[in-house]
Formats: structure tokens, sequence, C-alpha cells
């Protein structure tokens, strides 16, 4: 590269901007640096850096038993990392696709969830399972998943979603430094970039997004803490990963005076955060994208019910995906976007 | 009438589905002169570097080291000094006193839950003796002659499987499911083969790490039929992990036979073939075998070259557990016809046979073991039975399900004790 003199040069960003993608691929850098004990493994991980690239380049610099390659078995990957927990190593295995974490659940929900409890703290699973998911990328019924609720069901378990790159690689660094085993479910809609919901717009890179800007070196967003996205009076509108954009759009665009947490952690949840917004705003609306029967809509509402209840001003609303399989054609008519959104503001907005 | 499924006009022929049937069921003669058991002494004992494609024979035969004329034969003949065969024979005869006394305690309303390992106690105790103390195990729910040899406090397992207040688990897991760090013992989970998958993953920290210690897991021949332990077979072939599968084949799986697990069609030691795992086949009921066959499988993960699958042929005596009676499904002839005979009793017929042992002796064992576990049964008991309110404070019941309580479990904890004072009053002692 030729040297450009001093007078011609761009102005030197004041901030680094990281797609979330790269905002991962950081946090397992910087863990696998600091900590001897964090090991990476998964399918397609190690050499090949992953099918999303969130381990690209890992391998060449840290060495191929710090970051290596898995048989195709979720089992076995658990399995394996539970073992490995019980060795002393802070294993951050990576299930391909939160659809195929399935073959890998008694490993997660009778043995890494129960570790501690059963051995009364002789032995702990300190493992971060990362793993993409969600839909809004044509994935179809096996790549387009949201089974949170499944590990938020599980005693022992905590599922942290980040929504923004800056969180992705605080909450991930913090999720590997837990002695708890944790579910990071990545949303892989907005790997590259946030979401309005509008599908056939073109994407918006993560450089335009105030949340791009991701400090360099260690740093930790704590688990059990929501953000507030913006503040607002109307009403409050609790959502985790892609949704927290797409309800921030959806809200923008009808100029309505929303309060919207993000999540970030599902269990342990920020229930101190929530019962302050709902107090102060009386109307609460809860958006996933995962089905809606027993997901954690449920939960979220029965508990702003049981503890917010006398400040309500309105039956608390719930935005989700259809109870069917993801489906590939009609992804946008299953997919919680603005039309769903808008009708239920609408509807809270007018008791 | 004609099935509406198959047109009448078909002239393929019927399939027909095989549904395995044990030879015996209750009332039946048990007759064991199918099973081929081998000569002691004939197999040949390969290098511990051997490639598994020469593993073969020894898959599909039995390792035998002690004989009918009580004597050790050929290359697997460990060659224990007399003191550690006496060591070893005490530690299984301690077992097994530990075992009818528990048994008899849940009988008497002391627990819910016991579980016997009668007739397989060479196959954790030998085996155990053949690690270094500080190999990590993973054991399956009948290992408990693994703790015994580790010296484990029997106090221990007894507060434990009485769930009471001086219980290390906190009164949360079935009797017999112990944990100890202290002695490389993993913690015992009641899911089948989860283990196996462990600890092939521990063994593959261990060899990342550079470390010398390596890992054994015992699983039955039925759980072998679990995905977990063909994850954990793959995986150990794919990382040359040093460990060793252990597979108990004590014939049932609750009242299943082994066929439900594939023992019509092949060995379990084949299993490991199929992987590229080395693969021994061993008289589970012969001490000397199973010290012999384990003791070659640690040389061989030591060494780098990897893992060793080891089929214990042994036979179940008793019940699976107390919650089953095998009348119910099985011969009772089947334990007295069995061809390899009782493991505490070969060992002991050995020791006299080379005149290091006599009856004297042995009844002098049995009778100090029987005293030794029931005077520490009642030192137990003074800890609490289960169900008899010296249990572990209300609050444990929260603890430990996270690092740190998490707000919706302080809150569940306090509605626990607020339960406990409106049925009992807020003078009840023990939290």
């Amino acid at each position: 590269m030729s040297e450009t003199p001093a007078s011609v040069a761009e102005p030197v960003l004041e901030k680094r901007r990281l797609n979330m993608i790269e905002a991962i691929n950081e946090a397992l850098d910087i863990m696998l640096t600091r900590d001897p004990d964090v090991i990476i493994m998964g399918e397609d991980v190690g050499y090949f850096g992953g099918v999303f690239r969130a381990t690209a380049g890992l391998q060449a610099r840290h060495g191929k038993t710090r970051v290596f390659d898995t048989p195709i078995s979720e089992c076995g990957i658990i399995g394996v990392a539970v073992g490995m927990g019980a060795y002393g190593l802070r294993p951050v295995p990576e299930i391909q696709f939160a659809d195929y974490i399935y073959p890998g659940l008694d490993q997660l929900i009778s043995e890494a969830a129960r570790l501690r409890y059963r051995s009364a703290g002789d032995y702990i699973a300190p493992l971060t399972v990362r793993s993409p998911f969600g839909g809004g990328i044509f994935g179809g019924q096996t790549h387009s998943q949201s089974p949170e609720a499944l590990f938020t069901h599980v005693a022992g378990l905590k599922t942290v979603i980040p929504s923004t790159p800056h969180d992705a690689k605080g909450l991930l660094i913090a999720a590997i430094e837990d002695n708890d085993p944790v579910i990071f479910f990545e949303p892989k809609r907005i790997y590259n970039g946030p979401f309005s919901g509008y599908y056939d717009k073109p994407v918006e890179p993560w450089k335009k997004h105030s949340d791009s800007v991701v400090p360099e070196g260690y740093y930790k967003v704590p688990l059990g803490k929501a953000r507030t996205v913006r503040e607002g009076e109307a009403l409050t509108v609790l959502a985790y990963g892609t949704m927290v954009h797409v309800a921030e759009a959806v809200a923008r665009e009808k100029g309505v005076d929303a309060e919207i947490l993000d999540l970030r952690t599902l269990v342990p949840l920020d229930i101190a955060a929530v019962e302050k917004s709902v107090e102060k705003t009386g109307r609460c609306l809860i958006v996933h994208e995962a089905t809606r029967t027993s997901g954690f809509g449920a939960e979220l509402s029965a508990l702003v019910t049981e503890r917010c209840f006398y400040h309500l001003e309105a039956p608390v609303e719930r935005v989700t995906g259809f109870d069917t399989p993801y489906p590939h054609s009609l992804e946008w008519a299953y997919f919680p976007g603005p039309v769903r959104i808008g009708e239920a503001i609408d509807k809270l907005l007018s008791e | 009438m004609a099935d509406p499924a198959i047109p009448a006009d078909s002239n393929r022929p019927a399939l027909a589905l095989h549904v395995p049937e044990p030879r015996y069921r209750p009332g039946d003669a048990a007759d064991f002169s199918h099973v081929e058991v081998g000569t002691p002494g004939a197999q040949p004992r390969p290098d511990e570097g051997v490639h598994p494609s020469q593993m073969t024979d020894l898959a599909y035969s039995l390792v035998r080291v002690l004989g009918d004329d009580n004597q050790a034969h050929g290359p697997w003949n460990p060659r224990l000094d007399s003191d550690s065969l006496r060591t070893m024979l005490g530690h299984m005869a301690l077992v097994r006193a530990f075992d009818e006394r528990m048994f008899r305690g849940q009988r008497q309303g002391k627990t819910s839950f016991y579980m016997k390992c009668t007739g397989e106690e060479a196959t954790s105790v030998a085996a155990a003796m053949a690690l270094a103390s500080d190999d990590m195990v993973f054991p399956s729910y009948r290992q408990q002659g693994i703790l015994i040899t580790r010296g484990y406090p029997l106090i221990e397992m007894i507060n434990q499987i009485y769930s009471n207040r001086a219980d290390k688990l906190k009164g949360r897991q079935l009797p017999i499911m112990y944990s100890s760090r202290e002695h490389s013992f993993f913690s015992i989970s009641g899911n089948l083969a989860t283990q196996c998958p462990q600890a092939v993953g521990w063994a593959m920290s261990s060899a990342c790490r550079g470390d010398s210690r390596i890992a054994a897991t015992w699983v039955g021949e039925g759980s072998t039929a679990e995905g977990d332990f063909h994850s954990a077979c793959t995986f150990a072939a794919v990382y040359n992990a040093p460990v060793i599968l252990n597979v108990i084949n004590n014939q049932w799986a609750i009242s299943s036979f082994s066929g439900f697990a594939g023992a019509e069609r092949t060995t379990f030691a084949a299993r490991g073939l199929g992987y590229g795992i080395a693969a021994l086949r061993v008289d589970g009921n012969d001490a000397l075998a199973c010290y012999a066959a384990q003791q070659w499988a640690a040389n061989r993960a030591r060494g780098n070259h990897g893992p060793t699958l080891i089929e214990y042929f042994t036979y179940r005596a008793e019940g699976h557990s107390t919650s089953d009676d095998p009348s119910g499904y099985r011969s009772a002839q089947e334990r007295e016809e069995w061809p390899l005979g009782d493991p505490i009793t070969r060992l002991k017929n050995h020791l006299i046979a080379i005149g290091e042992w006599d009856e004297e002796r042995q009844s002098t064992m049995d009778r100090d073991c029987a005293e030794r576990v029931k005077a520490t049964t009642k030192e137990a008991e003074k800890n609490g039975i289960l169900g008899h309110g010296l249990h572990h404070p209300f609050h444990t019941m929260f603890e430990d399900v996270y690092e740190e309580l998490p707000w919706h479990l302080e809150e569940q904890a306090a509605q626990a004790i607020r339960e406990r004072i409106a049925k009992f009053g807020s003078e009840r002692p023990f939290g």
C-alpha cells in the first residue's frame, strides 16, 4: 500500500464500527487470548471459520487444540463440552443452527443444567453454547427456528440473546466468564445489519447504527440486565434479538412514544426494569419471533399481569410468530412484521 | 381377515418382524452350554499400541486368566503380588457386605431406593485398582466398587443413601448417585450413557493440556443403545482420546435381556472395532482378567495410542434395583447356572490355591466387613434417615441451581419457608 500524504488522509474514524459477526469473533478472540481454559469447537468452526464466519481466523491464531472442528453430533458436542467443564476448561461450543440443537438437549437439560445442583458444587458446567437462531433469511423450517422457550423452561440454564454488535461482544464475554451454562442465541437475520421488518427493502448495514460502535479490547455487558432502547410514555415494548429493531422501526414509523426494552437476558430476567417501565406506561406489548403457544411471551405476559396488574390500563398484548413450522416461501407471512406489530400497538393504545 | 394394506394378489414374500426373546423365562431350566467361554490363558496379549484391526479375535472371544484349577494362566495374568490380591478380595467383600446392608435398609424403610452390584464386583474393584487414583472415572450407577476401592468413606455413602443432614449432596440426588471430586469420581447422572461423551471430553481436555491423567467410563450393555454411547465412540476415535469405555454386559437391563441392545448379532466389544477403537472382551467374573484388561487399556491411553472399549461379560445376580423383582421376568436358575461363577469366590479360591489365604481368614474378613458396615450404618443413622426431618435446610433446595440465586429463586425460597412455617410453626429446627 502506498503512503498517503497526511494532508489528504481520511479523517480517522472516532469510533470503530463492527457488524455482529465481527463483534462475536472479537469476543471469542479476546477470551481465547485471556483465558487458556477457553476452547472452541463445533461443526466447521476450525480451519474454515464457521458457516457464518464467526470463528474466522481463530484456529490460525490460537491453534488446532483450542479451536477445532467436530463430528456432526450435537449430542457429542455438548456431552464432550460437559466433560471438558468437569476437567476445568471453559468450552464455547457452537451449534451451527439452533434448529440442530435438539440432539444435544439431554446433555444440556439433564447434565449441564443440573450438574452444579446434583453434585452440590463438586462439578460445574461453565459452557457457553453459541448458536445462530431465528428466521428472515429464507432458511425454511430447519434454519429459522427460535427455540429459546425450551431453554428458559430449564432450571439451571441461562439464556442470552444480543441485539447489537456492542452487546453481542460484551454479553458473549460475560457469558463465557459465567460459571453457569449459558445458551447464547445469535439472531442471524441481524448479523450484518439491523432489520426494520421490511424484507423487500435493502439491508441497512450496521455501520449506520450507533450500537455498532464496539470498543476495542475486553468489556462485559452484565447478564440479567435489560437495555432501554428508547424511553417513552405511551406503552412498553418487551423484545429481544431481531424483534427489538423491528419494534423500534414500527414505533418510529407510527410516531408512537413507546418505551422499548431489549431484555438481552431471558433467564435471569431483569424483572425490575420490566416492572418499572410497565408501571410507568400502563401498557405492555411483548414481541417475539418464536411460535406463540408456551413461548417466552407467555411467561412475560404472566409476570407483567401478576406484578403490574393494578398499573395496567389494557390487557397485555403478544405479537409472535404463528404456531406453525417456519415456512419457506411464506416466510414473510409468518414473520411478526410491521403490520402485526402495528395492529397490536393500535389495539393497546385504543383501550 | 386379510390385512387391507396388503393387496390380495401380491406375490411378494411377506416380511416378518423379529422381536428378540430371552432363552429362559420364569420357571424354565437355564442352560448356558451355548455360551462359549473359551479357555483361560489361551488369548494372546498384544502390545498396547496394536492397531484395532488386529483385535478381531479379542473382541469376539473372552480374555480369561483364572482357570477351573484356581490358578492364573497365560499372558493376561497381571502377576499381582499376594498383598494386592488380598486387597482386591477385601474391597470386593466389603462391596458385597455394603450392598447387603443397604438393600436391607431400603426394605426397612430407611431410604427410597438401592442398587446392588452382586456378581459384578470385579468389574469396578479390579478395574479401579488398575487405574491411577487421580484418573477420572465417569461411572454409571453400579460402580460403588470404585468408591470403596478409592477409599471414599462408607459413612459418606450411607449419608447420601439416607439423604440425611450430613449428605454431601444435600439430599438432592436419588440414593447411590454419588459424587466425589476429591476421589476423581464424577457425579452420577441417572440418565443413561450421558457419562460416555463426558468422559471423552474430559480425556480430550487432558490430552489438550499435555496432562498424564486418563479418563474411564462405565456403561451397561443395555445403555449402549443410547446415542450418547455412539457419540462417545465417534469422538473418542476421531480425537484419539485417552479414554477407556467399559461396557458392563450383565445380560439384563431391568427386564430386557441383552438382545434388545443387539447381543443376538454381535458382541459389545465388536462395536469398538467399527469405530477403529481397540476392543477387548473379558470374563467379568475373573478379577485378574478385569484388572489386566483395564491395565492394558490404561497403558494404551497413557502411551497416546488412544481409546479402548472393554466389554465385561458378567451376570447381574440380583434385581436391577430395589424396585423390581427378577423372578417376574427371568429364570431363577440363571444365577446358579452362570458358567463364569462368582467373582469373589473365584478370587478367594485362587488365593487359597496359591497358599496365600484360607477359609478361616475369609470368614473373619466377611464378618469384619459386615460389622464395619453395621457400625457405620448406625453412625450414619444419627444424621437421620430419609423422610425423618433431619434433612438440609429448605433454602438449600434453591442453592446451586445457579452460582448465585436469581430473584425468582429468592422469591420461591421465601415461599417454601413460609409454607414450612404454616405447616409446622416457626419453632421447627433444621431450617
